[in-house]
């Protein structure tokens, strides 16, 4: 059986066709679609590798069932630059040395991403650690993405301000 | 994984009838079914998409001042929610407590509700389980037990239910409404899950088809707010399930303890309403000597499964601790590390 999903992703919409309902989203994206920025760690939600944001929203998407994502809008690491300028969390993880081998790192900054979206965490590094513990980072930069993280969220909300100024 | 139908219908009655079959089973976000189904555990032939129903993505507060909580709701939504976290912050410390910020962005309230447990031996297809295949017996009984039951276990099964969320609710008096072949009807949280008795593979009162369709608080919980915790151990601080957890819920007046709520987390395969330590606690100032007191009575019945006897003492101190931290003010915030004793800095409301 086949099943027809459509997906806006990274702002582009693509009709997709699933010959199997048991592909993860994170197996559309890196086998199917040629997204391998997306990380493949311990398939099973522990490790937040593959952390993507679905409709604004970080989740696994290694648990999550590709053709139950009908309709939504998908970003993922290899859509949050504009070109060659990076986006804040990327600039930021750079800037503090936030990772070492770097599997990690592209779940790191989608969580990042939509972390500073949630707008829980202010600027207590201890609510950042809270709400960064669904990603595991093995060579332990924990301390530069806790650091990249705050950072990250005062440029982009000073350049929020400048733009509503 | 094996292979399954996937079916997504646009109306309860249509899930219903799609989910009455036998081997069918129903899909919300998945981050615990598509867990179970990679590791061979589950194996439904049909998965009923239920994400796309209408109507069951709402919290509505009802003139009579209950809570009225879609199935659908995300467990990220409700905790962030802020009229839910001022009416029921331990239902909301809770929730944070549980899980990562991804995995509550994406878990449903009714999928919380229906979680398996994360016995290792449940979730370890070769290892015998009686929850997979009854009669086959229980290696956790002999294996690695010190995070397993001490209360209201059988020989059949030691495992605990791994959830946050239930514990204040059952202690608040949480209803569920099911939608079922035969209409819809409703059941308190407490009667949900049930204890593994010699049939640990029936561990709901759910039947075959029925649908978890929303979760209700009524007004009378809203009574607790100023004096509401949930408190949990972990092995780590942050991302883990409960050892043991404790959701205490008092209400003060004039410096008495006029009624008080207590349930159990990690310590049996249900969230465990503690009826006569809440009982104990009526009617006497809020100190330590009444708090362990009413620990005492809550694990009264308790017994090791295995290597836990820890966990009766434990369960205790939480008790005591829980319920010491609700007296003192629910905090004017959910604190930054969410149901941790280890949380500092505190500041209380009066």
């Amino acid at each position: 059986m086949n099943f027809s999903i459509s997906l806006t992703m990274n702002g582009v919409r693509r009709e997709i066709e699933l010959d199997d309902p048991r592909v993860t989203l994170l197996d559309l994206l890196r086998e199917r679609l040629d997204l391998t920025g997306t990380k493949k760690g311990c398939d099973r939600g522990q490790c937040g590798a593959c952390t993507v944001l679905v409709d604004g929203r970080r989740i696994n998407s290694c648990l999550a069932l590709a053709v139950s994502q009908d309709g939504a809008d998908i970003l993922t690491i290899e859509g949050v630059a504009h070109g060659d300028q990076l986006h804040p969390v990327q600039a930021a993880f750079i800037a503090h040395d936030a990772f070492q081998c770097g599997f990690c790192t592209p779940g790191q900054v989608m969580s990042g991403i939509g972390l500073i979206t949630e707008g829980q965490a202010g600027d207590d590094p201890e609510r950042v650690r809270e709400c960064m513990s669904g990603n595991l980072c093995r060579c332990g930069a924990y301390a530069g993405i806790t650091e990249a993280v705050l950072e990250a969220q005062k440029t982009i909300a000073n350049s929020d301000q400048r733009r509503s100024a | 994984m094996m292979n399954f139908d996937y079916v997504r219908p646009l109306t309860v009655a249509e899930a219903v009838a799609a989910a009455s079959e036998k081997g069918a089973t129903y899909l919300a976000s998945g981050t615990n079914l598509l867990d179970l189904m990679k590791g061979g555990v589950c194996h439904p032939r049909r998965l009923v998409d239920v994400t796309r129903l209408p109507g069951l993505g709402r919290v509505e507060y009802l003139a009579d001042g209950s809570v009225r909580i879609g199935a659908l709701v995300r467990n990220a939504d409700l905790a962030h929610d802020a009229e839910f976290v001022r009416a029921f912050p331990s239902v909301a410390e809770a929730l944070l407590s549980g899980a990562s910020a991804q995995l509550r962005n994406a878990a449903t309230v009714g999928g919380n509700l229906m979680q398996r447990t994360r016995c290792a031996y449940f979730y370890d297809a070769p290892s015998a389980c009686n929850k997979r295949w009854p009669g086959a017996g229980c290696d956790a009984r002999q294996g690695e037990n010190r995070l397993h039951a001490v209360l209201g276990w059988s020989e059949a099964c030691i495992a605990t239910h791994p959830s946050d969320f239930c514990v204040p609710l059952v202690a608040l008096d949480a209803v569920v409404e099911i939608e079922g072949k035969s209409g819809r009807r409703e059941v308190a949280l407490e009667a949900l899950h049930r204890l593994p008795g010699d049939t640990p593979e029936r561990e709901t009162l759910l039947d075959r088809g029925d649908l978890i369709v929303a979760l209700r608080l009524p007004a009378e919980a809203r009574a607790f707010a100023a004096h509401a915790r949930y408190i949990k151990v972990r092995e780590r601080t942050s991302y883990a399930f409960a050892v043991v957890s404790a959701a205490a819920s008092l209400r003060i007046e004039q410096g008495t303890i006029r009624e008080a709520r207590l349930a159990l987390g990690g310590v049996a395969a249900k969230p465990w309403r503690a009826r006569d330590a809440e009982q104990s606690l009526a009617g006497v100032a809020p100190d330590v000597a009444g708090f362990r007191e009413a620990a005492r009575i809550a694990l009264a019945d308790a017994k090791p499964s295995g290597d836990n006897a820890f966990k009766i003492e434990l369960a205790q101190r939480i008790v005591v601790r829980a319920l010491t931290l609700a007296s003192a003010g629910t905090p004017t915030r959910i604190p930054a590390l969410p149901g941790s004793p280890f949380s500092s800095g505190v500041r209380h409301v009066a």
